[in-house]
């Protein structure tokens, strides 16, 4: 039952409450739910389905506790205990006082303007007003029974966590105890929010709510899900995207193999159902398997492809040339220049490498429903696309979202990047649930992988040295245009995201995409176009500082003079390394050392930050150091650990990863010929965090996109030369 | 074919050329335990096979069928384990936790073997990749952990 009816347009924010049990609510629990924000409101008005299914966010058991079902999922950037502390704030319950997991799909937890990811750094910004009011409306109906409970006016009563307090007649009574009646009472649309300088929780470094359990092999993955009857698939996938399985010449051979239930043709791959799983990846790559082209991919992978080829043609491609971002005439202005500089950059391919495999666990119920336990960023998503899989209703779909064992990217709809249609076909062909979980050879193979890029820039020069005109085009495919949209004869802004929205003022100014179509299934990738492009951009500016002999930090503080912000952040990240120094110069153990220095805005936060570099034989990032100012906080000690393991990943690609294709297929089938960042490369992390008050912006990500830049112009200070193509594990140190 | 894991004999039906890992996940239910790679490089499947931290992915079971075996789930029963997990907690090591049993592990047996090791043995012991970056966490919870042993 629905206290209030849902209005048929609620205002962003509205908070819903419901005392029906829902997804096995307590009995007496109080249910909250927030409305949709505006636009997409109307929409559903439209549709006609406006609170039709209105699910639960909010829970206050008997016992107190808070069970909040979370529209983001949490791998690893702490966005539960985020949520745990923003609720709990306006609620006035205690972090640790909640139970925070995966909401199922449903409309009512898009409340990113209609949609939800758990993406582009989102999470929390985007959802921090809603979020406390959410809190705020709990509260203020908590009051309301207490009121009614304890026989005094409301307005005599105020809250202790977890309580509802009548400090006159020195009673209480705890939440639990009121949540059944609270629902009775309606919240108004208005209510106050705690003044910021009464914050116990947001803003603190309050302890991960998850740090247990993920310390003690408790904390549930996908992959360690299961369900009673179920059996375990393996696959082996068509060696390049688009190729089908004809036939297998040993079917005899391996149906012997022990557990073997039943071997299957599966789009693009074959697979073997089996007892367990390590029978049924024996048996699967034991199956002898001929190939042939396929006609129905979307993304067939040629078997000539070679990604060394491909980045050779990107550098050649010139035109058509889609305009991005333009100030002045940069025509003109070089022409006039006194000194132009050129030069090309490039990156490559790299995979996730989230160390959890992919896995899917579907079911078929009696009730014609299907559920699916699947690594996913974006429930609402893989519904409506299982639902077409399936061939049934996506309200038929239950989606699980259990933790990601890391994600960066990696569990976005990627076409045949996810094993869970593989699931859906064999669990309805076989009868039973079917746990299927791809090897890491078969994640290589599958990854929607970041792509390689190529940026060309040519800056003009006046004859002091000081910039006067930059053109810098981006070639490529972005993911964001691939699977979000994008229009022709537009630039695509996802794509040149750290090339275009940098802070630097030139008079004269030019971005380009040139958009050359990607062969290889390419995805988002932690910081997306940020991941390259500032590299890009930032290690063409210390080329560009060098030509006109001025000291790339103190440029950077000159482009940056109408910036307060940026400007204040690079001083900020000088001050923590204790006072900007290139080098080289000779440290206490007696290594040449230099710095680097790189600034980038990547998801609405600004950051700085400095390496220190030694080459012996390879290079040495020793210290990085950042400062970020993502506007306001909510957990400064997640924003250190999850800047940290954005430097961690950053250096891991600066230094190390490579993804190449030779004949259509990757080099590397595992981490043995993929090394990725380990402890004995990892640098020393300083972090400085700035809150300037600005609109708050993302954490996840934008630690990463600097860290490449800084490492690299610090070890070109070194290496004497300049290098424009990663990873640095290429390039022959003397 | 029998086995002694935490502390219990167990008796499974099971190839013989079958991963430990695959033994303990599937079989026996102790899922603590992770797949990252199958071939050894990551370290998400590290048990303690006679104290010794021992990548079980790669692992036939029969090679144990005499050792002793802990895994993650019985990790805090042993006081240097506990130790390390509560370090871990201090420290608020985890990120997204996938590799974090074999971390933990392998800290464990680096510090029953040796209460107080410099930063290079911590360096050499713990080989374990972390997608997260959580590598210098571990060590300052590791390192926390030495300095509390009377060495």
């Amino acid at each position: 039952m629905t206290i209030h009816e849902s209005p048929s347009q609620v205002s962003a924010g509205e908070v819903k409450v419901s005392r029906r049990t829902f997804l096995g609510a307590s009995a007496g629990a109080l249910v909250l739910s927030v409305g949709l924000p505006g636009a997409f409101a109307k929409l559903q008005a439209k549709t006609g389905e406006p609170g039709a299914n209105v699910a639960a966010f909010l829970e206050i058991k008997p016992n107190s506790q808070v069970l909040f079902r979370s529209p983001f999922i949490e791998g690893g950037q702490g966005v539960f205990t985020a949520m745990a502390q923003i609720i709990g704030e306006e609620l006035d319950v205690a972090p640790d006082q909640f139970i925070v997991e995966g909401a199922p799909a449903g409309q009512v937890y898009q409340i990113l303007n209609g949609m939800r990811v758990t993406g582009g750094s989102m999470s929390v910004r985007m959802s921090y007003d809603t979020l406390r009011k959410l809190g705020a409306s709990a509260r203020y109906l908590l009051l309301q029974a207490g009121a009614a409970k304890l026989g005094v006016p409301a307005e005599e009563l105020t809250t202790e966590p977890g309580f509802v307090v009548h400090k006159k007649s020195k009673q209480k009574a705890s939440y639990g105890e009121l949540a059944a009646t609270a629902s009775e009472f309606k919240a108004p649309s208005k209510l106050e929010l705690r003044a910021k300088d009464d914050f116990r929780w947001i803003g603190k470094s309050v302890p991960r709510i998850d740090v247990l359990d993920k310390s003690t092999g408790k904390a549930e993955f996908s992959i360690d899900t299961e369900v009673d009857g179920m059996l375990y698939a393996a696959v082996v996938h068509a060696p390049h995207l688009g190729k089908e399985p004809k036939s297998w010449s040993n079917e005899a051979e391996v149906k012997e193999m022990p557990g073997v239930d039943s071997i299957h043709k599966l789009p693009g791959a074959v697979a073997v159902v089996a007892t367990s799983w390590w029978r049924a990846r024996k048996a699967v790559e034991a199956l002898k398997v001929t190939w042939e082209t396929g006609k129905d991919s979307r993304f067939p992978m040629p078997e000539a492809f070679s990604s060394a080829e491909r980045i050779a043609h990107l550098k050649t491609v010139q035109e058509p040339k889609l305009t991005g971002e333009k100030t002045g005439n940069t025509t003109k202005a070089l022409a006039q220049a006194a000194q132009v500089v050129e030069a090309s950059y490039d990156a490559p391919y790299v995979v996730h490498g989230q160390l959890e495999p992919p896995s899917a666990l579907a079911r078929w119920n009696d009730d014609g429903t299907l559920e699916l336990w699947i690594p996913n960023q974006a429930p609402e998503m893989f519904q409506a696309h299982a639902a077409q899989v399936a061939g049934i209703e996506a309200d038929k779909i239950i989606i699980h979202s259990p933790l990601l064992g890391g994600f960066f990217g990696r569990h976005f709809l990627y076409d045949a990047a996810s094993p869970y249609p593989q699931a859906i076909a064999l669990s309805k062909t076989v009868g039973k649930p079917i746990k299927l979980l791809w090897s890491r050879e078969e994640e290589f193979l599958r990854d929607a992988v970041r792509p390689a890029g190529v940026a060309t820039f040519k800056a003009g020069l006046d004859e002091n040295g000081k910039p006067i005109a930059l053109e810098a085009a981006n070639i490529g495919e972005g993911p964001g245009g691939r699977w979000f949209g994008r229009k022709e004869g537009k630039a695509d802004d996802s794509f040149l995201e750290g090339i275009r929205g940098k802070s630097y003022e030139y008079k004269n100014h030019l971005v380009s995409d040139i958009r050359v179509l990607d062969p290889a299934l390419i995805g988002f990738w932690r910081s997306v176009g940020h991941s390259m492009n500032d590299f890009f951009y930032e290690s063409f500016f210390d080329e560009m500082a060098d030509a006109g002999k001025q000291d790339p930090y103190e440029l950077r503080l000159e482009l940056l003079a109408n910036k307060p912000r940026q400007k204040h952040l690079l001083e900020q990240v000088a001050d923590l390394s204790g006072g900007w120094k290139r080098g080289p110069y000779t440290a206490k153990d007696g290594s040449k050392r230099a710095r680097g220095v790189a600034m980038a805005s990547p998801f609405g936060t600004e950051v700085a930050t400095i390496a220190e570099v030694s080459i012996d034989k390879e290079v040495v990032v020793h210290d990085v150091w950042v400062a970020i100012d993502p506007g306001s906080i909510v957990n400064p000690a997640v924003i250190k650990a999850q800047v940290e393991g954005a430097v961690a990943l950053g250096t891991s690609i600066t230094l190390v990863e490579e993804l190449t294709y030779e004949n259509g297929q990757p080099h590397a089938r595992n981490f043995d010929r993929y090394p990725i960042l380990n402890r004995s490369k990892m640098p020393k992390v300083h972090v400085r965090i700035i809150e300037s008050g600005e609109a708050m912006g993302g954490i996840g990500e934008p630690g990463l996109p600097g860290v490449l830049p800084a490492i690299v112009n610090a070890v070109c200070v070194l290496h004497g030369q300049r290098i424009r193509s990663l990873p640095l594990s290429k390039t022959q140190f003397a | 074919m029998k086995l002694s894991i935490n502390g219990q004999a167990r008796d499974i039906d099971i190839e013989p050329d079958t991963p430990l890992l695959w033994v303990l996940r599937d079989e026996l239910k102790l899922k603590g335990t992770k797949y990252g790679c199958g071939v050894a490089q990551c370290g998400a499947c590290t048990v303690l096979v006679d104290g010794r931290a021992t990548r079980s992915c790669v692992l036939p079971v029969s090679v144990v069928a005499n050792s002793e075996i802990t895994t993650i789930e019985a990790i805090a029963e042993d006081a240097t384990g506990k130790a390390v997990v509560d370090a871990w907690v201090e420290h608020q090591v985890p990120q997204c936790g996938y590799c974090q049993s074999g971390q933990v592990m392998a800290a464990t047996a680096l510090l029953k073997q040796n209460a107080k090791p410099s930063s290079e043995q911590i360096a050499t012991a713990m080989t374990n990749l972390c997608r997260c970056g959580t590598y210098n966490a571990i060590e300052s919870a590791i390192a926390d952990v030495a300095g509390s042993n009377k060495g």
